[in-house]
C-alpha cells in the first residue's frame, strides 16, 4: 500500500521533470555562452576584422561622433600622452592632413569657446570608435534621420 | 711602483731565453684565438633578450611593455628582441654603445631605477636618450629590419603610403620621428620640451591640455 502511494506520487514528478527537460532543450535562449552546455567550452568566434579604408563614413545624425575609419590598435591615450592627437590636434593637421578634432571639442559644458581643447573631450575613444567587419547579431532598425523627417513630412500631409 | 714597471719592462723588452720563436708564435695564436672569442662571446651574452630581462628593472617596466605591441607577438612570429632596436648592429658602434652602457652598469650598482616610482621618474629621460641616439643614426635599428627600398607602399593603407611618401622617401623625417612610443609606453609628453606634434604642452598662454586634463580628473601632482 505504501509503495502504491509512493508511485502515485512519483508519477507527476517524474513527468514534470521530463516535460521541464524537453522544455530546456528546445527554449534555445540566446547568450554569450550560445547552445554551449554549462560543463563545456564553447567555439570562441573569430575576432572580427577592423576596417582601415581610411574613407569617412556618413553619419546617422548630425550630431554622431564620427567614426574612425583606421585601426587604432595600441595607440596610447592616456594622461602621458595621446596619440589621436599627434595627427588631429589643431596644430598637427597641416603636417598629417588629418581632419582636425571639430570646434565643439573647444567649448566646456556651458557652451563657452576655450583656446584649447577642453579636458572632458580629451579621452577620444569615450565617443569614437572603430568600425569591424562582423557580422549583426541582430537586425538593424535603424532610420536615418533625413527618412525619419520624410516620414514626418508625409505624416503632415506634404504640407512644409 | 716605478721600480716595478721598469722590472716589467725589461722582462718584456728581453728576448726569450727558454721558449721557442714557433711556441711563442703558436701560443700567441691559440691564446689570441681563446681571448678574442671570449670576448666576443661574453659580448654576445649581454646582447640576448635574456640578459637584459635578467634584471627587474628591465623585466617587470619596458620587457612587460613590449609584449602586447607588434614587434613582440605578431601574425608571422618575427620578434625584434631588446638588442635588436637598442645596440647598433655593426661591431665597431657596438662597442661604443657597449662602452656608454657601462653607465647603466653603474645605474643597475646604485639602483637608479630600482622601483617603479623611480622608472616613472626617469623615464622621459631615458627616452629622450633613445629618441636623440636614433634621430642622430638616421633610425639605423628600425632601417635593420624595415628598409625604404623594400616598402611597398601600395601595400599600406593610404594614409600610411601618404606619410611614407611625404616624410620618408624625402628624408625630411625618420622612422622615430613619428614612431615613437610604438614598442614601449610614452613618458609624460608635456613634460618632453619640442615635442609637442599633438598641441599637449602648455601653449603660449593658458596650461596645456595633459595638465589641464590632469587637473579636471582632479589627479594633479602639484
Amino acid at each position: 500500500m505504501k509503495h502504491l502511494r509512493l508511485a502515485i506520487l512519483a508519477v507527476p514528478v517524474f513527468l514534470a521533470s521530463a516535460v521541464f527537460a524537453q522544455d530546456v532543450s528546445q527554449n534555445q535562449v540566446a547568450t554569450l555562452r550560445n547552445t554551449a552546455p554549462l560543463d563545456q567550452e564553447g567555439e570562441a568566434t573569430q575576432i572580427p576584422g577592423i576596417v582601415n579604408t581610411d574613407i569617412r563614413q556618413v553619419r546617422n545624425y548630425p550630431d554622431q561622433p564620427p567614426l574612425i575609419p583606421h585601426k587604432t590598435d595600441n595607440y596610447q591615450v592616456d594622461l602621458n600622452s595621446n596619440k589621436c592627437l599627434t595627427c588631429h590636434s589643431r596644430t598637427a593637421v597641416e603636417v598629417s592632413q588629418a581632419p582636425m578634432i571639430s570646434v565643439t571639442h573647444f567649448m566646456n559644458r556651458e557652451g563657452q569657446t576655450l583656446g584649447a581643447v577642453s579636458p572632458r573631450r580629451y579621452f577620444c575613444t569615450q565617443c569614437h570608435v572603430v568600425q569591424t567587419n562582423a557580422r549583426p547579431l541582430v537586425e538593424n532598425e535603424f532610420v536615418d534621420v533625413d527618412k525619419v523627417i520624410d516620414y514626418v513630412k508625409a505624416q503632415q500631409g506634404g504640407a512644409d | 711602483m716605478w721600480g716595478f714597471l721598469k722590472r716589467l719592462w725589461w722582462i718584456i723588452r728581453r728576448p726569450s731565453a727558454y721558449f721557442s720563436l714557433g711556441f711563442l708564435t703558436m701560443g700567441g695564436f691559440v691564446m689570441g684565438i681563446i681571448f678574442w672569442g671570449g670576448f666576443n662571446t661574453a659580448l654576445e651574452v649581454t646582447n640576448t633578450e635574456a640578459f637584459c630581462t635578467s634584471c627587474h628593472e628591465m623585466r617587470d617596466n619596458v620587457f612587460e611593455e613590449l609584449k602586447p605591441t607588434i614587434h613582440y607577438s605578431n601574425r608571422s612570429g618575427v620578434r625584434a628582441s631588446c638588442p635588436d632596436c637598442h645596440v647598433p648592429h655593426n661591431w665597431t658602434n657596438k662597442i661604443a654603445r657597449k662602452m656608454q652602457a657601462s653607465k647603466e652598469v653603474w645605474g643597475k650598482i646604485f639602483g637608479t631605477i630600482n622601483t617603479r616610482e623611480k622608472f616613472l621618474e626617469h623615464r622621459l629621460e631615458l627616452a629622450q636618450h633613445e629618441w636623440a641616439r636614433l634621430e642622430a643614426n638616421d633610425s639605423l635599428e628600425c632601417r635593420n629590419c624595415h628598409s625604404d627600398e623594400s616598402m611597398d607602399i601600395t601595400r599600406q593603407s593610404k594614409r600610411a603610403a601618404d606619410a611614407h611618401e611625404r616624410f620618408l622617401f624625402t628624408g625630411e623625417k625618420t622612422c622615430i620621428n613619428c614612431h615613437k612610443g610604438i614598442a614601449h609606453q610614452l613618458p609624460d609628453m608635456a613634460a618632453a620640451e619640442g615635442e609637442d606634434h599633438a598641441g599637449l604642452l602648455a601653449p603660449a598662454h593658458g596650461e596645456g591640455l595633459l595638465a589641464s586634463t590632469r587637473s579636471y580628473l582632479g589627479l594633479s601632482s602639484d
